[in-house]
């Protein structure tokens, strides 16, 4: 088992896992709201050149995500 | 009697506040279309029901100024109707859950019933009732199914005061008892989703859509206006109003201030200036059909969902300008009036985005109104001419977005937001939605415009223009390189952009002046209705900084167009 990767540098169209959010409380607890916490399975859609977003699915619904914050999402690839 | 309606963004409550009240709000497939409380009334048990369409959150600590709000109404409501999503129950629940432990007495509506089923989601109703302990009513609300149901068992909502050790173990063991997804394939809607947000194919969908749009928006207007009311208002219109210029013999005050000036005997209706003549045709005849065409197209790619996805686009491009993606939504919406695109930057998280996004807005977004004056105006030089105008405008949102970032402290957060799924638009919520902005229009633009052209006469009569534009001839003359009676322009310009454009006409000016005047009039300060809306959002400290830049970024492009063309 790896650590995992930030979010950022995931392939898109794959699913992973979250292992870890590395951030304060207010992060962690916004991500969370909208169902990013560890352990979840999300799927990446498509990440935006130049430090864009990144688009993930999860549970049916898509969320973007700033680079800022997806560069400090870990997952692994979910087989 | 208070019945608030709450939930996570984007789940419908607009719609369902438009069933039950009868007043028609704005709804849109993203989040956060409703940033002010909607109020409205219905009957219940014999008694009038205030109902208040609270905009929406995914939680109820408040740690966002929108949570906060949230919870202080939540004090103020007797009934609470919680509206989830169907298709997103877990989300949904989090939030019913902050409402069990607050207290408040709830009936949940499971809203977007219809979609999950097409998803292949199905959710027992009955057995969410019973885990949550408060009546769980399906609906759909585009449709008004289910509604009917909610109003009948609105005395049956409770107020079970439960508090959760864990949360989300509570949620998933009720997401796991009460939902089956059916696994099923990709929709072609939702492929087409996916590929809006992959650069190699959402970029040239951005650019295929926004060009559409333009040319849609273009085609309609000058259809509407070549077809239908400049032919009109010749047939039918002008021969009245040459009655009564003769009645009136054809000269005096009151000719002026009713007929205006004809010219070689007739009645131009862009220069004349008289409250029947131009007053009637600018809004009418000349705006009206691009602010229609403008919001149709605009409505479409509303609830479409197609917002959203530009603001993935466009993001990297926005954190340059000390915005994030969602600022792309109050720049849209401007385009249209500055006055609800101003209100839609409370969509933005900080104070400094919200300056940010109103000061680019009021100076480098022309209105629809505006626009469709200057098109009027400078069309005829074709992309010399419009496309100089607003190619400038471009840079100039793009400059100053740039130096603001530079110059105002603080960061800009990150884009963090649900992306709503691509519907196929009803057109009968279109309709709606179109007619309430045309109407908000008529109600809000009319009298200003107006009251505009009585300006324009009183300015005349008395000599105003010509004693004010004596001492206004260094900038004015010196500098932009307009004729000293180009500043009635300027001053008609506080109160309403498109008579000001329209005062542009009678000058006989160059198009070198033409174009320097039209993005003058678009930045150097905002219509009173937008100023008013900007004091409002900012405060006066702040309002003031803006109208400093507004007039600073003035002096330096419209100095510079004049040098260069």
């Amino acid at each position: 088992m790896s650590d995992g990767n930030p979010l950022v540098k995931a392939e898109t169209g794959k699913g992973y896992r979250v292992v870890k959010i590395i951030g304060g409380y207010g992060m962690i607890r916004k991500l969370n709201l909208l169902g990013i916490r560890e352990g979840r399975i999300i799927k990446k859609i498509s990440s935006q050149p130049l430090r864009g977003p990144v688009v993930v699915e999860i549970g049916g619904s898509q969320i973007a995500i700033g680079y800022g914050m997806a560069i400090r999402i870990i997952v692994e690839a979910e087989s | 009697m208070k019945i608030l309606l709450m939930g996570n963004p984007n789940v419908g409550k607009s719609v369902i506040f438009s069933r039950l009240t009868g007043v028609n709000v704005i709804a849109s497939n993203y989040h956060g279309t409703t940033v002010e409380f909607a109020r409205g009334t219905m009957r219940f048990n014999q008694t009038k029901a205030e109902i208040i369409d609270v905009p929406g959150t995914y939680s109820l600590l408040p740690t966002t100024k929108a949570e906060e709000v949230a919870s202080e109404m939540l004090k103020e409501g007797d009934i609470v109707i919680d509206v989830i999503d169907a298709t997103n129950l877990e989300r949904s629940l989090n939030f019913t859950l902050d409402l069990i432990e607050s207290g408040a007495t709830i009936i949940v509506a499971l809203n977007i019933w219809d979609e999950a089923c097409h998803k292949g989601i199905k959710i027992d109703a009955n057995k969410l009732e019973k885990m949550l302990g408060v009546p769980v009513v399906s609906t759909c609300a585009l449709t008004g199914e289910g509604i009917k149901e909610l109003v009948d068992r609105l005395p049956e909502a409770k107020s079970r005061k439960a508090k959760f050790d864990d949360k989300w173990v509570e949620i998933g063991n009720i997401v796991e008892n009460v939902q089956q997804v059916i696994r099923r394939h990709h929709t072609p809607l939702e492929r087409l989703g996916d590929a809006s947000v992959t650069p190699a194919t959402g970029i040239p969908i951005a650019l295929i859509i926004l060009f559409l749009s333009f040319w849609l928006v273009r085609f309609i207007g000058e259809s509407l206006i070549g077809y239908v009311l400049e032919p009109l208002f010749d047939t039918f219109w002008t021969p009245l109003m040459m009655r009564i210029s003769d009645l009136l013999e054809g000269g005096g005050f009151l000719h002026d201030l009713f007929i205006g000036q004809l010219i070689d005997g007739e009645i131009i209706y862009m220069e004349s200036m008289g409250l029947l003549t131009t007053g009637l045709f600018v809004p009418i005849a000349a705006v009206l059909p691009y602010i229609f065409a403008f919001y149709f197209v605009l409505s479409l790619l509303e609830d479409f969902g197609y917002l959203p996805r530009l603001a993935v686009l466009t993001d990297t491009v926005m954190h340059r300008v000390g915005l994030h993606g969602m600022g792309i939504v109050p720049m849209m919406l401007g385009l249209g009036c500055n006055v609800p695109g101003a209100l839609s930057t409370r969509i933005l998280e900080t104070r400094r985005e919200r300056f940010i996004a109103m000061t680019l807005l009021a100076i480098s977004v022309p209105c629809m109104a505006q626009i469709a004056m200057v098109v009027g105006l400078v069309g005829k030089y074709g992309i010399r001419g419009l496309g100089t105008v607003f190619f400038t405008m471009f840079l100039v949102w793009l400059v100053l977005g740039l130096l603001l970032n530079r110059i105002i402290k603080g960061e800009s957060p990150e884009i963090f937001v649900d992306i709503a799924p691509y519907r196929l638009p009803h057109f009968k919520a279109i309709g709606k939605k179109v007619w309430m902005r045309v109407k908000w229009f008529l109600k809000e633009a009319l009298p200003f415009v107006l009251l505009g052209v009585i300006i324009v006469n009183i300015l005349y009569n008395f000599g105003i223009i010509q004693w004010i534009g004596r001492y206004t001839a260094p900038v004015v003359t010196r500098l932009f390189g307009l004729p000293e009676e180009a500043v009635g322009a300027l001053i008609v310009g506080f109160l309403r952009k498109d008579v000001a454009v329209g005062m542009l006409v009678p000058l006989n000016l160059s198009l070198k002046q033409l174009i320097t005047a039209s993005v003058i009039l678009a930045m150097y300060f905002p219509c009173v209705a937008t100023f008013a809306a900007m004091l409002r959002e900012l405060g006066i400290w702040d309002m003031l900084k803006s109208v400093g830049l507004m007039l600073l970024a003035t002096a330096v492009v419209g100095g510079l167009l004049n040098l260069i063309l």
